[in-house]
């Protein structure tokens, strides 16, 4: 693969609900500021893709409707339906297909719509859509069998909550930074056995941006690129029935590939910080197992055992990741951006110190049906 | 610099989109939601290849992606292979909580298929047996809801 760099970034601090701001004022503010992060104008810019979901935006081909604001104007525009992580992936492979400089910018506003509601409609409307399921309900399903099968605790998983919560403190971008320990989550109110309401990403509104250049645009960029060198997404079955929610495939599939582009052999060893998609506290573990930083069954130890905490061996999640801000597709672009700040040295109080290899990951369909994994890198 | 908040009431507009939609169901769908409404049975469809048999039917195998064309007669009866107890209400739920979805791998199914529990949940657990309760001959439909739902047995 050439050598293609992440070299602008910018992201919206993450609010229950923006009601000073609407789509437009988000795209056009992560937009511009990311073209300030990279040093460049929107005439260095070929190509756009926007990320959006007609659900969400309750309208349809929501992509087209934020193209002034992404300044797509005059230039080509495309949008990916799905996650962020997802969306930066199709960037990057406008980048590498020699198209030129590439924006990506994804935002939803959570607040607007009915979240059950939407997440029901990702269902088969012939088979499933009837029941009433929907994103809480049917990964509650995904983290009983999960707990089931390894004989997990519900205290094991709230575990993770604590930490990002607890994390997201040293992120001026995150929704929900908090002080708590495992009983609050315990005793938070039952959604959906086992979760609860310390177990589930808040709904949320929010932005971002990346820009996506070549190495010679890399060149005369305003700070240091964030170099790409391994990307990958791979996909289970659509029907939850069919799939084993306890064995993320897909996953272990998507992560190989990206570490087998980026030339690592030992993940563990080589990844010093991991920005992950855990929409509830039991996918941080069972995403770590896919992830291969562990054996199946063995993704709480990491985080009993210290190897997932700030001071930790690898640092899972040093913005709060999802649990802590959840702007549906924004969130897999958050998650790469949090590893680019990461890799810049520009994380501030939520910094690993020495973090010079990544790892963003994000998610698309009912219980982690597809995966995205990113490895990035401070060394071209 | 003031938030504009502070100087401009900010104003809301309410929406609600109702897209009437149609959707044939195909041929495989059909005979299964007829064979749920005429005979209170499930029918699955075997992949020639690799041998399982999917419920609801599908046409295509994922796996092997070959196509389907064996029917299969399967049992209303089966095992939980994964639920979860539903504690919160929501207006799209065809039942109040506390209620269960539950995937259930019917007896001569490989795959699990989703459906509702709603009585007994303090014995529900994963591997219990469990059997479909459909609505009367007269009040079924042809919809996935004619399964009123899986009683453990
Ligand atoms: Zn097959």
């Amino acid at each position: 693969m050439d050598n293609i760099a992440i070299i602008g970034l910018a992201q919206t601090r993450y609010e229950r609900r923006k009601k000073d701001k609407i789509f437009l004022d988000l795209v056009y503010e992560t937009t511009t500021a990311a073209l300030d992060d990279a040093g460049l104008t929107i005439d260095d810019i070929d190509n756009v893709v926007t990320v959006s979901n007609d659900f969400f935006d309750g309208r349809t081909i929501s992509g087209m409707a934020v193209g002034d604001a992404a300044g797509a104007y005059d230039k080509n525009i495309s949008t990916v339906e799905g996650d962020g992580a997802f969306g930066a992936m199709y960037g990057a492979m406008r980048v590498l297909g020699g198209a030129g400089t590439t924006l990506v910018v994804a935002h939803c506003k959570g607040s607007e719509g009915d979240t059950a509601t939407i997440t029901n409609g990702m269902f088969d409307p012939i088979y499933q859509r009837h029941l009433g399921i929907n994103a809480v309900t049917s990964s509650a399903i995904q983290a009983n069998a999960y707990l089931h099968r390894y004989g997990i605790t519900e205290q094991d998983i709230a575990m993770v909550s604590v930490k990002n919560h607890g994390n997201a403190k040293n992120n001026p971008f995150a929704q929900l930074p908090m002080d708590i320990c495992v009983d609050d989550v315990m005793t938070s109110k039952k959604i959906a056995d086992p979760l609860k309401l310390l177990d589930c990403s808040p709904v949320s509104d929010g932005a971002a941006a990346i820009i996506i250049a070549d190495e010679k645009t890399a060149g005369r960029a305003a700070k240091p690129p964030v170099w790409i060198k391994g990307m990958a997404h791979c996909a289970d079955e659509y029907f939850l029935g069919d799939r084993d929610l306890t064995n993320p495939r897909s996953l272990r599939q998507a992560a190989q590939k990206a570490y087998a582009m980026a030339g690592i052999t030992d993940p563990f060893k080589e990844i010093h910080v991991a920005e992950i998609y855990e929409a509830f506290t039991y996918m941080e573990p069972l995403w770590l197992e896919g992830l291969g930083f562990c054996e199946p069954g063995q993704g709480p130890s990491l985080l009993k055992d210290g190897v997932t905490t700030m001071d930790g061996r690898l640092p899972v999640n040093p913005s709060g990741g999802v649990l802590s801000a959840h702007a549906v597709l924004v969130a897999g672009l958050a998650r790469i951006i949090e590893i680019a700040e990461q890799l810049r040295d520009t994380a501030g109080a939520r910094q690993v110190t020495g973090a010079g290899m990544g790892l963003a990951h994000g998610i698309n369909g009912p219980c982690g049906q597809s995966h995205c994994v990113w490895i990035l890198s401070k060394e071209k | 610099m003031p938030n504009w908040v502070d100087e401009v009431e900010p104003m809301t507009f309410k929406g609600q989109i109702a897209v009437p939609y149609t959707w044939w169901v195909g041929d495989t769908g059909s005979r299964f939601l007829e064979a749920i409404r005429d005979q209170a049975t499930f029918l699955g469809t075997r992949c020639p290849d690799c041998d399982t048999v999917y419920v609801p039917p599908r046409k295509n195998c994922g796996r092997c992606f070959t196509a389907l064309d064996q029917w299969v007669e399967i049992a209303r009866r089966g095992v939980v292979t994964a639920f979860t107890i539903v504690r919160a209400n929501h207006p799209l739920q065809p039942v109040k909580s506390p209620f269960a979805y539950a995937l259930i791998r019917l007896d001569g199914a490989s795959v699990s298929i989703l459906h509702l529990i709603t009585k007994d949940l303090a014995r529900l657990s994963i591997g219990v047996t469990v059997e479909a309760h459909f609505k009367e001959a007269s009040q079924r439909t042809g919809h996935i809801l004619d399964i009123d739902h899986f009683q453990i047995i």
